[in-house]
């Protein structure tokens, strides 16, 4: 990779993140604590709707969060032929 | 001997047999297998490793507890979104970078990118962390084989400590990451079965997690009469500011835990990194989503057995954990002591929040052989535990201070020898502390979170995506969000200074303000001080990209940074964040 493509793949992961970590924060930080209340007047199948973010929702969320993360990152390093993945051991 | 016993000892020999063998059957003989088996283990199985690792005594048997008795409820919600939100950052802002960087544990990254005196003060960090955490799941083995196999509790952690002594000591890495995959298979299944058979009992509907729905507006209802408050109404026992602060000091400290780090180390690349954090945070989310469903129905179940009932119709499970003590009055005193017509209120009987796992497949109506698999599964939670921690100790002490510090031209035989030498004291120190816990150990757990959160996680974060962060930046906000967190701590916590605190911040809670802290202090003094050489900033930017290069590569093989010379001389480093 040469300095300009170094700096495309930087800044496309910066933005992924960027976008992952705000959906992290609003789930969990949003509608499992400062939302909760309101939220918590909408029931969906027995679940206060707040209640449940903050006890089910939120961790189904990670998992996928996780997910789009390691499949955005394949794609990319992909892209940018990083992807001999299995030959780069560190430790002899 | 009970059938129950009966069965609690066939599951505790066979498991233990099989942890046994599976540790003989990957034996080593190098540093790095010891350390971080060979960079070599399959993201799968890494990720159940360190879903074992994470998920100690507390999550197995007490989370259920916390979440539906102590914290009533919705309050519970902190441990269940603090103890999984981390992942996401671990996957986002640390695994890929920190497993392209190599070597094998948090003081080495920190000593390397930084400077040696902070790498000091990451390993007494580290070793802190490591022995409060451990001494906590010592007493955990104990507390199992007492409950369910009537040992005495010293006997108990000392048969821990054999097993614990037997497979790390022997396989080091390899030996405790092969056999926390079969701990986590073990306590997985131990968990669900009693899970579904509960839900199917109380709901008609036998996953958890949709069955939970069913039964929340009986269950508020039953909790309003009796004057507690609805169990899904936010803020009743923790207020909107503390949830929050709580949250994140548990995400941001589940982040920078060296145990849980040490285990990115060990994954094939880069890749295989990102996805460990993916099954982990999956074999995780099984536990996670299904304790706090469990909290409800059991809750639920015991408030309909209990309440208005006369003490001679309980149900068998209440007098087996009253017989021990973890059903007593609401003051404290025996049950025995009341009369046997005593008809019973909720609110006048104090359960242990351990009752809630232990019970559940009574509760549930299981035979015995279930609940032999539910002690099978504490205990298997338990050792898992303590075998990463204890290898963050033995590592510490062998490769940071033995090796780095004390003997740079160790043999790889001779840095072994003093490995394994520092795991079994560091086994017996652990046992030691399970035997005779300092009263404090209880609440040091809770706040090891907010350490971890305010001492590493900035420095590595900015250590990885902050080229200009400087040695004396990191090292003053490392120190600084340490001291600030502890002061605070041991100002407002009961035991010592008692006091309200800052706008009623609880001291769980302070390790964000300390993390705050250690961003703005590391940030501002690295704005002042000497910049990273470019040799140094280049080999951050080639963290940055998976796959092969040449810094990382030489870095790894053990080459100081001055000794290289890349492109025939000084190549500048180019500018960017």
């Amino acid at each position: 990779m040469d300095e300009t493509q170094r700096r495309t793949y930087w800044r496309r992961n910066l933005r992924l993140m960027a976008i992952l970590l705000t959906i992290w924060a609003l789930v969990s930080f949003g509608a499992g604590i400062l939302f909760v209340e309101p939220l918590n007047n909408i029931v969906i199948a027995g679940f206060p709707l707040g209640f449940w973010f903050a006890q089910q929702g939120s961790i189904i969320v990670f998992v996928i969060l996780i997910a789009v993360y390691v499949w955005r990152m394949d794609k990319l390093d992909a892209e940018f032929g990083i992807d001999e993945y299995e030959e780069e051991v560190h430790h002899p | 001997m009970t059938s129950i016993q009966l069965w609690t000892l066939i599951f505790v020999v066979l498991t233990f047999g099989l942890y046994i063998y599976i540790a003989y059957a990957s034996r080593v003989s190098s540093t790095s297998g010891f350390y971080v088996a060979g960079g070599g283990i399959p993201a799968p199985a890494n990720g159940a490793a360190i879903a074992a690792d994470w998920m100690s005594a507390a999550s197995f048997i007490s989370l259920a507890g916390i979440v539906g008795l102590s914290y009533n409820g919705y309050g519970g919600s902190v441990f269940l979104m603090g103890w999984t939100g981390g992942y996401v950052l671990l996957a986002l802002l640390l695994a890929p970078y920190l497993r392209k960087f190599g070597k094998y544990t948090i003081p080495d990254f920190v000593g390397d990118r930084y400077s040696e005196s902070a790498r000091l003060i990451a390993v007494l960090c580290a070793i802190v962390v490591s022995f409060v955490y451990v001494a906590g799941q010592m007493a955990g083995v104990g507390v199992v084989f007492q409950r369910f196999l009537g040992v005495n509790t010293t006997v108990g952690i000392i048969i821990g400590m054999a097993i614990v002594f037997f497979y790390a000591v022997l396989g080091g890495m390899k030996g405790i990451t092969w056999t926390q995959v079969s701990q986590y298979s073990v306590l997985i299944i131990a968990y669900l079965i009693p899970a579904f058979a509960v839900s199917a009992q109380v709901t008609g509907v036998a996953v958890p997690q949709i069955g939970f729905g069913q039964i929340l507006t009986e269950l508020n209802g039953l909790q309003a009469d009796l004057g507690l408050g609805e169990y899904t109404s936010a803020f009743s026992d923790i207020n909107m500011l503390n949830m929050v602060l709580i949250t994140a000091a548990l995400m941001f400290g589940t982040a920078g835990l060296p145990h849980v780090i040490v285990r990115f180390y060990t994954a094939k690349s880069v890749r295989a990194a990102r996805f460990s954090a993916l099954w982990a945070l999956f074999f995780i989310s099984l536990l996670y989503t299904t304790a706090p469903s469990v909290a409800a129905f059991s809750k639920l179940q015991i408030i309909n057995d209990l309440d208005g009932t006369a003490l001679s119709d309980v149900p068998g499970w209440f007098n087996t954990w009253a017989d021990v003590g973890l059903i007593t009055a609401a003051d404290g005193s025996s049950i025995s002591s009341l009369p046997p017509e005593t008809v019973l209120q909720y609110t006048d009987v104090a359960i242990n929040n351990d009752i809630i796992v232990l019970a559940s497949p009574e509760i549930g109506g299981l035979p015995a052989p279930i609940v032999g698999l539910v002690a099978a599964g504490g205990l298997a939670a338990a050792l898992s535990t303590a075998s990463g921690l204890l290898l963050v100790i033995s590592s510490s002490v062998a490769n940071d201070i033995y090796y780095k510090k004390l003997n740079p031209g160790a043999t790889e035989a001779r840095q072994l020898l003093v490995g394994r030498m520092a795991m079994a004291a560091a086994i017996v120190v652990a046992g030691y502390l399970g035997i005779n816990p300092p009263g404090f150990v209880a609440q040091v757990v809770a706040l090891a979170f907010g350490l971890a959160a305010a001492s590493f996680f900035p420095v590595l974060v900015l250590g990885i995506f902050w080229k200009r962060c400087t040695a004396a930046g990191a090292t003053a906000g490392m120190a600084t969000g340490l001291i600030v967190t502890m002061a605070y701590m041991l100002w407002t916590i009961d035991i010592y200074g008692n006091s309200d605190g800052i706008f009623g911040i609880e001291e769980t809670g302070f390790g964000t303000i300390g993390m705050l802290v250690n961003f703005v202090v590391t940030i501002v003094v690295s704005q002042f001080t000497t910049k990273p050489t470019p040799l140094m900033q280049e080999l951050v930017e080639e963290v940055r990209f998976p796959g092969k290069t040449t810094l990382v590569a030489k870095h790894a093989e053990g080459q100081s940074l001055e000794d290289l010379d890349v492109d025939g001389g000084g190549k500048e480093p180019p500018t960017g964040r």
